[in-house]
C-alpha cells in the first residue's frame, strides 16, 4: 500500500478523532452544532412569521382596496369580542363545541377497538387492523369529507339503506351534526393509535394483580386501565382537537347554514383583511394554549 | 410610548425581511410602465381564476392547441373570493394568475387595490365590435384607461324542480317562504344582500328603496333582517355551482337562486333533473364580467392572446351556449344560431339594450351613493359583515 | 379480565369501526366508475372512461409529481432537522430546553391555517414569490416535529451506556454513530419520515397559503369544487389508495420490531408530540 495514502487515511482519522475530541471536551460546541440549524431555521421562518401575524392584528385594512392601515389599534379585537354584535363570538363558540364533541367522540369510539388490538386480537390480526386503519390516512382527506356528503345526502345510500330496512330518511346533510360525524371520522386514527400504544405498554401482570386483588372487569378498567391510558387519551385530543379548531374545508363540504367556523372567517379575511383575520386567529392560538396547559396538568407530557 | 412601539415594529419587520432574504433570494420584477403596443410570443402556460367553465374545454382546447398556452384554472366561488385570489400573495395575481374574470362588484376593487394592470385594447381586434355599453363601462374604464376587456353579462335566476315546486313560482317570495323550508339553496355571496334588497325593492315599496346595492341604514337593517329569517329556511349556502347541481340531482334543494349555468348542467346531465329558470316578475340582480390581467402576470402575452381569442364572435358565441349568458360582441349571434337554433334571441342579444336595463348589474357597495353627497349607504364593510352575520 | 360477552363486544365494535372508516372508501372505489359527473345514488351506469382521462390527464401527472417531490424534500429536511434536534434535545440539558421542545410542537398544535396564513403573509412581505420552495418550508414546519419525536422517543429507550462502552473500545465519534447509533435509530427515521411524507402529500391547508403550483390535494380541491370531472378526483384517491397499500404494508413489516408496526407508533408519537413539550 502506498505510504502517503496510508498517512492520509491516517491524517483523516486524526482530524476526526480531533473533532470527536474538541467535542468530547466542550460538549456546548457540540450542543451548538446540533440545535443552532433546527432552532435558527425555526426560529427565523416560523416564530418571525408568527409574531408578525399576531402584531399586524393590531392593524387594520381598508374594506374597499383591502390596503392594510399601519395604525395600532384593537379595532379588530372589539369587534371580534363585541357583545352587541355576537356573530364571532357565536362562531368562536360553536367551533369550540364541536371541537370538544369530536375530541369525547373519538376517545369514546377508539378506547375499545385500541384494547381490542393491543390485549385481544392475535398477531396477524393486529397487523391487518394496523393496515386497515392506517389506509384511509393515505388516500385524500378532501375525498373522503366529499364523499360523506354524497352518504348522508337526501337520497344517498344511508337513506337509500334506511328505506330499505322500513326506517324513515335522515335529515343529516349540511347540519353540524353532519360536520360532528364528519370530523369525527377524519381525525379518529390520530386518537387510535396513541391509545393503543398507552394499552400496549401496560404489563400484563398489572391486570393479573387487579383482578388477585378482586377487582372485575369494571373496576379494574375503572382504576387501573383508565388512569395508565388517560394522558394518552388527552395526547391524541390534542390532535383531534386542535385540527377541528383550524379546519375551514369541512364546513364547507358538509355543513349548512349556520355551519361556519373559526377558520373559515379567518380564511377569508386572510388575504384581504388581513388585521382582521389574524385577530381572530388568536382565538384558536388561545384556546390550545389553554388546552396544552390542561394537559400538561393532567400528564400528557409525561406520559409514555 | 409610541416611539417604543414604533421601534418593536421596526424590529419585526428587519427580522421578517431578514428570513425573506435568507430563505430565497428576492425576485427583482420591474416592467416598464407603458402598454404592450404587440403581443410576443407566447410563454406556453395561462393561469386564470375564473367563472366555473369561463375557459370550458370547448373552446379552450382549440386555444391551447394554437397558441401552445397550457391552461391552468382556478374556479372562484364569489366576486371576494375572486378579489381575495388575486390580492393574495402580495397582491396583482401575487405571480401565479395571470387572468382574473371579475365581476362588476370586484372590478373596480381589483383597479384601486391596484392588482390589476392596464390593458391594451387595440390588441384585442374584436374589441371594436364590441356593444358600445361593455366597451368602456364604467366597472373597468377608469379616467379614460381600460383595465380590461368585457366578456358577457347575465342574470341571476330563479330555479326550481318542475316536479316538487307546484304551481310554479313567478316571485322571489318563494325562496323567502317557509312553504319551501329545508329545501332551499341561495349562494354565499355578500352581494347576495341585493337580491334581497330587489325583491324588496317591489314588495314592499314603502321602505323606498330605488336600488338594490344603495341602502341606506334603516333599508339596509330590513333587508338583513329578511335575510336573517331565510337562513333558518335553507338547506344551505352553495359556495360553487357545483355544490347547487349536487344538491338539486340529490333532491336536497328543490328551490333557490342560481346561475343560468348550474341550469344548463342539470338539464343536459347524462340523467337530466326536471329543473327550470325563470325571471321572477321583480326582475334580477346580473353580471357583467371583464378579463382583467393580473399586474404581476408571469404569462402576459398568452394573457393577451387569451383576451383576443374569447372576444371573437364564435368563441363569445360558444361561452354564451356553455355558461347561458350574452355575449359583449354581438356578431356572435350567427354563431350562436348555429350551435342551436334561436340561441341568440333566447339570450336576447337581438335586443341587447333593453334587456341589460332589466338586470341591475352587480357593484360594489359604497357610502357615498349618490344621495347628495350625504355618504349615508351602507359600504361593502357593512355588506361584508352583515353577511357574516346572518350566515355565521 | 374480560368476560366473554365483554370480548365478543370488543371484537364487534372494532370491526364496526374499521367499516366506519372504510365507507367512504367504498363509496370513493364505486364513484371512480361513475358515469355522470354529478355525484348522486344510485350510480345510474358505470364506466372506465374516468381511468383513461385520468392516465391521459398531464394535470394530474404535474400535480402527482409536484406533491412527491415536495414530499421528499419537506421530509429530507425534517430527518435533518428533527434528528439534530433530538439529539441535542436529549444528550444535553441546557437552559431553555423545555422550549424547544414545545417550538417544534407548535406547528402541529396550533391549527394549520394559522402556520400557512403567517408564512404567507411573511412570504408576501419580504417580496418571496410562492414557488415549490415555499411549499417545501411551510410543510417542513410540521414535519421536523413528527421525526423529532420518533427519534427521540427511540433514543430515551436506548441505554446510554452503548455508546459510552464504544468510546471505551477507543470508537471516534463518527464511528460510534455510524456502528452503534445509526442502527439504533434507522428503523425510528424510516417509519418518521414515512409519516412526515403522508402529512406532506396529502396536506391541504398550508398549501393553500404557500403554493407556487399545484399539488395533488389541491388539484383535487380544485376539481371538487369545479365538478367538471368529478369522478377523476375519485380515481386518483383510489389509485393513491393502492399504490400505498404495498408500502404502508412494507413498511409496517419492515419497522415491527416482535410486537406491532413502528409505523404505527411513529403516529402515535406524532399524537403524544406533547410528552416532550
Amino acid at each position: 500500500m502506498d505510504v502517503e495514502a496510508r498517512t492520509s487515511a491516517g491524517s483523516l482519522r486524526g482530524a476526526r478523532l480531533r473533532l470527536s475530541a474538541a467535542f468530547w471536551r466542550r460538549p456546548w460546541l457540540k450542543l451548538l452544532a446540533l440545535l443552532l440549524p433546527p432552532v435558527a431555521a425555526f426560529g427565523l421562518v416560523y416564530v418571525t412569521s408568527l409574531g408578525a401575524l399576531l402584531a399586524s392584528a393590531f392593524w387594520s385594512s381598508d374594506a374597499f382596496t383591502a390596503k392594510v392601515i399601519h395604525s395600532w389599534s384593537l379595532t379588530q379585537f372589539r369587534a371580534i369580542f363585541s357583545l352587541s354584535d355576537p356573530t364571532y363570538l357565536r362562531i368562536a363558540i360553536r367551533t369550540v363545541l364541536i371541537a370538544a364533541a369530536v375530541t369525547v367522540t373519538d376517545a369514546v369510539l377508539a378506547f375499545p377497538i385500541a384494547y381490542y388490538m393491543a390485549r385481544l386480537a392475535t398477531r396477524r390480526m393486529r397487523s391487518l387492523l394496523f393496515v386497515l386503519i392506517l389506509l384511509p390516512l393515505w388516500s385524500s382527506y378532501l375525498v373522503r369529507i366529499y364523499s360523506w356528503t354524497t352518504i348522508l345526502s337526501k337520497t344517498g345510500p344511508l337513506n337509500w339503506l334506511l328505506n330499505g330496512l322500513g326506517l324513515p330518511d335522515t335529515h343529516l346533510a349540511y347540519t353540524n351534526w353532519a360536520m360532528w360525524i364528519v370530523f369525527s371520522y377524519v381525525w379518529l386514527p390520530f386518537m387510535i393509535l396513541p391509545i393503543y400504544t398507552a394499552i400496549e405498554r401496560v404489563p400484563g401482570n398489572f391486570f393479573e394483580a387487579s383482578a388477585d386483588l378482586g377487582a372485575r372487569g369494571p373496576r379494574t378498567f375503572r382504576s387501573v386501565l383508565l388512569p395508565l391510558v388517560f394522558p394518552a387519551i388527552v395526547a391524541g385530543s390534542i390532535f383531534t382537537f386542535s385540527l377541528t379548531l383550524g379546519d375551514y374545508i369541512t364546513p364547507l363540504l358538509v355543513g349548512g347554514p349556520g355551519s361556519l367556523l373559526i377558520g373559515n372567517i379567518v380564511y377569508e379575511n386572510s388575504s384581504t383583511n388581513l388585521a382582521f383575520a389574524a385577530a381572530f386567529a388568536v382565538v384558536p392560538i388561545g384556546v390550545m394554549g389553554v388546552y396544552l396547559a390542561i394537559a400538561r396538568r393532567l400528564g400528557a407530557f409525561e406520559a409514555v | 410610548m409610541r416611539k417604543r412601539i414604533r421601534g418593536r415594529h421596526l424590529v419585526l419587520l428587519a427580522l421578517v425581511a431578514l428570513v425573506g432574504a435568507l430563505v430565497v433570494p428576492a425576485v427583482g420584477v420591474s416592467k416598464s410602465s407603458g402598454l404592450p403596443t404587440s403581443i410576443g410570443k407566447g410563454e406556453g402556460a395561462l393561469s386564470l381564476v375564473e367563472w366555473a367553465a369561463y375557459s370550458d374545454k370547448s373552446f379552450a382546447a382549440k386555444f391551447e392547441k394554437t397558441t401552445g398556452c397550457k391552461i391552468t384554472r382556478k374556479d372562484a366561488g364569489s366576486s371576494n373570493e375572486m378579489f381575495n385570489l388575486m390580492h393574495g400573495g402580495g397582491g396583482g395575481g401575487g405571480g401565479q394568475y395571470d387572468l382574473v374574470s371579475a365581476s362588476g362588484d370586484a372590478s373596480l376593487r381589483l383597479i384601486y387595490a391596484g392588482d390589476v394592470a392596464p390593458v391594451n385594447v387595440n390588441l384585442v381586434p374584436s374589441w371594436k365590435d364590441f356593444l358600445p355599453a361593455f366597451k368602456a363601462p364604467p366597472h373597468n374604464t377608469v379616467k379614460g384607461v381600460h383595465y380590461g376587456i368585457s366578456v358577457q353579462w347575465g342574470p341571476n335566476t330563479l330555479l326550481y324542480n318542475t316536479k316538487k315546486i307546484k304551481p310554479a313560482p313567478t316571485s322571489w317570495a318563494a325562496i323567502y317562504s317557509a312553504k319551501y323550508k329545508g329545501q332551499i339553496t341561495v349562494p354565499n355571496n355578500p352581494i347576495q344582500i341585493a337580491d334581497a334588497a330587489l325583491y324588496l325593492q317591489k314588495s314592499q315599496p314603502a321602505l323606498g328603496i330605488k336600488d338594490p346595492y344603495e341602502l341606506t341604514k334603516p333599508q339596509f337593517a330590513v333587508v338583513v333582517a329578511l335575510l336573517k329569517k331565510q337562513k333558518g329556511l335553507l338547506k344551505r349556502y352553495w359556495v360553487y355551482p357545483a355544490d347547487e347541481i349536487k344538491d338539486f340531482a340529490s333532491g336536497d334543494a328543490t328551490i333557490g337562486a342560481t346561475w343560468p349555468y348550474q341550469t344548463l348542467a342539470l338539464q343536459g346531465a347524462k340523467v337530466p333533473v326536471p329543473v327550470k329558470e325563470i325571471i321572477p316578475k321583480e326582475g334580477v340582480t346580473g353580471w357583467a364580467d371583464t378579463w382583467m390581467l393580473g399586474k404581476k402576470a408571469a404569462h402576459p402575452n398568452c394573457a393577451y392572446m387569451w383576451m383576443a381569442y374569447v372576444s371573437t364572435p364564435r368563441v363569445q358565441a360558444q361561452q354564451a351556449y356553455v355558461f347561458g349568458e350574452t355575449p359583449a360582441n354581438p356578431k356572435a349571434c350567427p354563431f350562436m344560431n348555429k350551435i342551436s337554433k334561436g340561441l341568440c334571441s333566447q339570450y336576447h342579444l337581438d335586443a341587447p339594450a333593453s334587456y341589460s336595463k332589466s338586470i341591475r348589474f352587480w357593484k360594489s357597495p359604497v357610502a357615498d351613493c349618490g344621495f347628495g353627497g350625504r355618504k349615508d349607504c351602507m359600504d361593502i364593510q357593512a355588506w361584508n359583515n352583515a353577511w357574516a352575520g346572518i350566515t355565521g | 379480565m374480560e368476560t366473554r360477552a365483554t370480548r365478543a363486544g370488543l371484537k364487534v365494535w372494532t370491526w364496526l369501526i374499521v367499516a366506519f372508516l372504510w365507507i367512504p372508501l367504498v363509496v370513493i372505489g364505486l364513484y371512480a366508475f361513475n358515469g355522470s359527473q354529478i355525484q348522486s345514488w344510485p350510480i345510474s351506469h358505470l364506466t372506465f372512461h374516468w381511468f383513461s382521462m385520468a392516465w391521459h390527464d398531464s394535470q394530474v401527472r404535474d400535480a402527482l409529481w409536484l406533491s412527491v417531490k415536495v414530499g421528499l424534500l419537506a421530509t429530507g429536511v425534517a430527518l435533518a432537522l428533527g434528528t439534530m434536534a433530538a439529539f441535542a434535545v436529549h444528550r444535553f440539558r441546557f437552559f431553555g430546553r423545555e422550549s424547544v421542545s414545545l417550538l417544534f410542537l407548535l406547528p402541529i398544535a396550533l391549527p394549520g391555517i394559522i402556520t400557512g396564513m403567517a408564512l404567507s403573509s411573511a412570504f408576501s412581505f419580504a417580496g418571496v414569490q410562492l414557488t415549490m420552495w415555499t411549499i417545501v418550508i411551510g410543510h417542513s414546519t410540521f414535519c421536523v416535529v413528527v421525526v423529532y419525536n420518533n427519534v427521540i422517543a427511540r433514543l430515551r429507550r436506548t441505554s446510554p451506556s452503548l455508546i459510552e462502552a464504544s468510546m471505551d473500545l477507543g470508537a471516534d465519534g463518527w464511528q460510534t454513530f455510524r456502528y452503534v447509533t445509526w442502527p439504533l435509530i434507522s428503523t425510528a427515521l424510516v417509519a418518521g419520515g414515512l409519516l412526515a411524507f403522508a402529512l406532506s402529500f396529502d396536506e391541504v391547508i398550508v398549501t393553500t397559503f404557500t403554493a407556487g403550483g399545484t399539488t395533488l390535494p389541491i388539484f383535487i380541491l380544485n376539481n371538487l369544487r369545479q365538478g367538471q370531472q368529478l369522478p377523476i378526483v375519485n380515481v386518483i384517491a383510489c389509485v393513491v389508495i393502492l399504490l400505498t397499500v404495498v408500502p404502508v404494508w412494507v413498511s409496517q413489516r419492515l419497522t415491527s420490531d416482535g410486537d406491532g408496526a413502528t409505523a404505527v407508533r411513529a403516529a402515535a408519537a406524532a399524537a403524544q408530540s406533547s410528552q416532550s413539550a
